[in-house]
């Protein structure tokens, strides 16, 4: 118990303290994961809203190949990218490799499929109940779906947000693109895991702390937003 | 009269049920026709037939050289979650409505079933009664030439159902066409001109609806306006 009060402590004091070093590894790991997310989220709510409405032969494949990669290991997609950007990888000219760049290309990998899923599920028990009215409107097939992600742009936060928490959090993909370079891609994740190995462990409990903290504070400046937006409909919804 | 809309021997399969029949009929530019049958006698997809909305065998032909400007009100109007006023230009702009046309023709929409004062609330705050008005206006905003509706009335109350019915009679009375389907024998009786008897996906009687309430109906048909017609599973 003494450990966790001793995490606490050390967590509030590198707050309060403003410690510089804090801040720009919260600051990286916030820009990465929130990059990694807003790239997902053009593609994966796109893909997502089309695959509820396309059908072609291998659809029903697709869709179980993308629920399928909702468990795709973090460590595995960082082995794949590195093995991209590597300097004897197909993009390994670039020079990508060990940059927040690489970091962003291994989190939009792994947060893509959730966006995607989860929006094709969305749109479509969304059309199951207004995919009629909306065609009897004259909607095309991917009008309908894109009007759905519009409606249920609430929820479509959610989902946002669910991979926002996923690609903050993980840290294999992170760790083996990024390296843990001090200054330039160490992030809260990556902090955790090198003071964990040093043996700091009240040190990596309070980073920990901290990196929930941050996210708590994203999802409740969220939340109070969808709160006003649910006041204003005069609470039907 | 000058038909509209023809449907010819047209029959709908869905899995093992065949929902329509060989069905033959024609919709006159000015009718009201009122669709009325027990559950499951095909008025619903009779409705998608005509709007061209269901896979079908057999013909359904537009008697214009014109492009059909259609529209359809469901039984639970779905709104999306947007305002009142940005529901009514997502229905004008879907139905390729000029840009330009658009304040103005939702504006005149609004006034018409009397939500002008409600343009910025929600649409899904509204009751059901308005929801169901809001979709009215949606669809006489786009100046269709044949409107559907699909047991319109079915979820409201009596005062909200009395308030849709009469903006119903007020488009029926400026030369609108316009194809019900309704459970409401005295709605079809007040509202139509005529009168479609489905059972079993093929219509059985196809009358002027004074007609229709007249005592010339024989067999099923009697017995559905009589509330005598016994349900069963053949």
């Amino acid at each position: 118990m003494s450990g966790f009060g001793e995490s606490i402590r050390t967590a509030f004091e590198l707050v309060v303290h403003a410690d510089a070093v804090l801040a720009r590894t919260v600051g990286l790991s916030l820009a990465v994961s929130g990059l990694a997310c807003a790239v997902a989220a053009g593609f994966g709510l796109v893909g997502g809203a089309w695959l509820a409405v396309a059908r072609f032969p291998g659809h029903r494949l697709l869709v179980i190949v993308l629920n399928t990669l909702l468990a795709l290991p973090s460590v595995v997609v960082g082995l794949v990218v590195y093995l991209l950007l590597s300097r004897s990888g197909p993009l390994g000219s670039m020079g990508l490799l060990f940059t927040p760049t690489a970091m962003v290309i291994a989190q939009t990998i792994l947060v893509l499929p959730i966006v995607a899923a989860l929006a094709r599920q969305l749109v479509g028990d969304s059309l199951r109940d207004g995919g009629d009215q909306l065609r009897s409107m004259g909607a095309g097939p991917l009008t309908c779906a894109l009007l759905m992600l519009l409606h249920d742009r609430w929820a479509v936060v959610t989902v946002l947000l669910t991979a926002f928490g996923r690609a903050i959090a993980e840290v294999g993909a992170v760790m083996v693109v990024g390296g843990n370079i001090d200054g330039v891609t160490r992030v809260m994740t990556t902090s955790i895991a090198l003071e964990t190995s040093k043996g700091d462990l009240p040190l990596a409990m309070a980073l920990g702390i901290v990196l929930l903290g941050v996210v708590g504070l994203v999802n409740l400046g969220i939340g109070l937003i969808q709160r006003g937006h649910g006041s204003a409909l005069a609470g039907v919804r | 009269m000058t038909p509209l809309l023809i449907l010819d021997k047209v029959s709908v399969r869905f899995g093992d049920v065949q929902a329509l029949r060989d069905v033959t009929l024609t919709v006159q530019r000015g009718d009201f026709v009122a669709l009325v049958g027990a559950n499951g006698s095909g008025k619903t997809t009779l409705l998608r037939a005509l709007h061209g909305v269901v896979a079908h065998r057999g013909t359904r032909r537009v008697a214009s050289d014109d492009l059909l400007r259609q529209a359809m009100v469901f039984q639970r109007p779905f709104v999306l979650r947007l305002s009142v006023w940005h529901n009514l230009r997502l229905a004008l702009w879907l139905a390729g409505v000029p840009w330009a046309a658009h304040a103005q023709r939702g504006a005149e929409a609004l006034v018409r079933v009397g939500l002008a004062d409600l343009k910025s609330r929600p649409a899904r705050a509204l009751s059901g009664g308005q929801q169901q008005r809001l979709a009215l206006a949606r669809a006489w905003a786009v100046q269709p030439d044949i409107l559907f509706l699909d047991e319109p009335t079915a979820s409201l109350d009596p005062s909200a159902k009395k308030e849709v019915e009469a903006l119903l009679e007020g488009f029926a009375a400026e030369g609108m066409t316009i194809v019900m389907s309704t459970h409401n024998l005295g709605q079809a009786k007040r509202l139509a001109s005529r009168v479609v008897y489905l059972d079993a996906g093929q219509v059985q009687a196809d009358l002027p609806t004074p007609w229709f309430f007249s005592d010339s109906l024989q067999g099923r048909a009697d017995k559905f306006t009589k509330g005598e017609l016994a349900w069963s599973l053949e």
